[in-house]
């Protein structure tokens, strides 16, 4: 449906001349491409096209980008196109692009069809758990070099990085854990009121913070702020050239960012873990004394007969094994970070995720293998 | 094979690619000792990709490289780690750990390589941030000094070792033109004091002229190198019109 803005004069044969008319402004609306096109399709015998400008009251890019597609289609059809007609700042622009478009862009891959996107997914995730396989590799190999003085340890470093994933996570911790044993004790005791029994909440709040809670929650924390805090950290090092510049100096990055940061977190995450514990036995006991009117003693003596040191060394174990998987997938999307600021964006998103779901993972595999064993 | 005596760097066949996506093509140029050698193009040609097959960071495609006689590419790890302890660099950004100070940034590699004692790495570090005029900022943080001072140190950290070969990744990029003649002066006093070979990847003509003694022009329509000798000679003889172009800025010839 031709509009008032365009007009078709055939009056030469096998040239088209194009009469444009009114305001072509980007505000007012530019007709579409395909009205040119249509009629182009329409009529075989042209063989050339021309402008004429001369009732176009205002134009603005709008009649450029118009233009720019009409020219780019003609040119496509092998159809001449002779700009003559056109206002001078439009041919001058026209002709900016032109000369601008000399060198060809790269192709850019375009969309895959379906089971092509599927294969290259399957490909991509064989290729991600290699490099994975390959990191630890090189995680064990510098961690022996480390162990046997080989390496380059700066203690400061490492004191520094133990600082912000312990001492600097405390107040979160308690926060976090007192709630979860504030928690468990409230829906103890709503079961156990039933029975009589509300003095088993000690039991409760006790065997699960130490157990499991305390450790799966600490592990939650600290993939959210450590985890991510080391993804975020090495992904800019990686932007910034500086893991570069460590390369060229000779020096690992893995033996001297990765492995620093794997020690600090297995040593800390336990660690974290136990005053996590209790704190959330404090919150369990607090509320189980104070609002469900317990006897406090009572509570603490029951506390040390259900938690047995084997619960502990559990919890522990827990706290070592999510340590590890918090360091390690932070420090592996950190070092496989793209150099932008969306790679950094991405690594630190995935790095959280990944743990979280390794922790959710683990922690269901070791329940299982204390099941099977008995312990 | 026939070894030629002066030259630091021998760069034979040399071809450049990301996957499937051919950066250059079939690169052959020799870097004499003492030189200033430019490397020089068009914004994305493949530049700074070049110079990270010449400095250990991103293998080649095919072709080889060679340090003194030693092929890069072929050699065992330990071997390159030695090759590369004689480079220094200056990355585009600087590149300093920013978790380091100043001073801790350029230590760093004297504690690794030089042996010497805490106090005398302390005088050292002194010394380098002197020669690039930074003497007192070396309990800063990277993030706490402006852009060409980070440069500064950079290049402060690059020289710390009295490397045989300096690479220089756009030195002047993002330096106002005081700064960037003040570092191209350093380089040149720098070449004359330590008698090291600069590698310098640039396209700021007036850096070019001003400190290239030999260079080598990327084309990125041919892919590969469209000439190659001192800038100065390349302006007055090449009969490449890219390269008379790209020196020029695209003025035309006999044009003001």
């Amino acid at each position: 449906m031709p509009t008032d803005k365009i007009n078709f004069d055939y009056s030469t044969p096998k040239i088209l001349q194009i009469k444009l008319t009114g305001a072509w402004l980007m505000g007012s609306g530019i007709p579409a491409i395909s009205e040119i096109t249509s009629q182009i399709s329409s009529r075989a015998d042209i063989s050339q096209i021309t402008f004429s400008a001369s009732q176009i009251s205002k134009w603005d890019s709008g009649l450029v980008s118009f233009l720019h597609g009409v020219i780019k289609e003609c040119r496509r059809k092998n159809i001449k196109v002779e700009k003559k007609g056109l206002p001078e700042g439009v041919c001058k622009l026209l002709n900016l692009t032109e000369k601008n478009t000399e060198r060809i862009a790269p192709q850019k891959t375009e969309e895959e069809p379906f089971f092509q996107r599927i294969g290259s997914g399957v490909l991509r995730f064989k290729e991600s758990v290699l490099s994975l396989l390959g990191f630890l590799g090189e995680i064990a190999v510098s961690f022996h070099r480390t162990i046997t003085g080989k390496a380059y340890f700066r203690f400061n470093d490492f004191m520094l990085i133990v600082q912000r994933c312990g001492a600097d996570a405390l107040g979160l911790v308690s926060l976090i854990s007192v709630l979860v044993g504030v928690i468990l004790a409230f829906i103890g005791a709503i079961q156990l009121r039933i029975f009589g029994a509300q003095i088993y909440i000690a039991d409760i709040v006790g065997i699960a913070m130490v157990r499991v809670m305390g450790a799966v929650m600490t592990g939650i924390i600290m993939s959210g702020r450590t985890g991510a805090s080391f993804a975020a950290e090495l992904g800019i090092m990686q932007t910034n050239e500086e893991i570069d510049a460590l390369k060229t100096l000779g020096v690992n990055p893995v033996e001297f960012l990765v492995v620093p940061r794997i020690l600090a977190l297995v040593v800390m995450l336990p660690l974290l873990t136990l005053y996590a514990d209790f704190m959330g036995i404090l919150g369990g006991y607090v509320i189980s004394a104070g609002v469900l009117g317990i006897n406090p003693v009572e509570y603490l003596n029951h506390t040390q007969s259900a938690v047995k040191l084997g619960n502990l060394w559990i919890g522990l174990m827990h706290g070592f094994v999510f340590g590890l998987i918090i360091a390690i997938s932070g420090c592996f999307r950190g070092m496989n970070c793209e150099r932008s600021a969306n790679g950094v964006g991405e690594a630190t998103t995935s790095a959280v995720v990944t743990s979280i779901t390794s922790i959710v993972v683990a922690t269901a595999i070791i329940t299982f293998i204390c099941q099977v064993l008995g312990v | 094979m026939k070894q030629i005596p002066e030259s630091v760097i021998e760069v034979r066949n040399l071809n450049l690619s990301y996957d499937d996506y051919v950066v250059m093509n079939n690169l052959n140029f020799r870097i004499l000792k003492g030189d200033i050698f430019i490397i020089m193009g068009a914004s994305g040609c493949g530049k700074s990709t070049l110079l990270k097959s010449l400095i250990g960071l991103k293998a080649p495609a095919k072709g080889e490289v060679f340090y003194g006689g030693k092929n890069f590419w072929r050699e065992d790890e330990s071997v390159q780690k030695d090759l590369m302890r004689r480079f220094g660099v200056l990355y585009q950004s600087g590149a300093l750990w920013s978790s380091l100070t100043i001073g801790e940034n350029i230590a760093l590699p004297l504690e690794l390589y030089s042996g010497l004692s805490a106090s005398q790495i302390q005088d050292v570090v002194e010394l380098k941030l002197a020669l690039v005029g930074l003497s007192g900022y070396s309990q800063f943080y990277p993030s706490e000094i402006s852009g060409g001072m980070r440069k500064r140190a950079g290049l402060a950290r690059a020289i710390a070792l009295d490397p045989d070969i300096i690479f220089f990744d756009e030195p002047s990029a993002g330096l106002d033109p005081v700064n960037a003649r003040m570092l191209d002066d350093l380089i040149l006093q720098l070449r004359d004091t330590l008698g090291a070979t600069f590698v310098v990847v640039t396209h700021e003509l007036a850096s070019i002229f001003a400190i290239g003694s030999n260079s080598v022009f990327l084309d990125a329509n041919s892919k590969t190198i469209a000439a190659e000798g001192s800038p100065k000679y390349l302006l007055a003889n090449s009969s490449n019109p890219c390269v008379i172009e790209f020196l020029t800025r695209g003025e035309k010839q006999g044009g003001e």
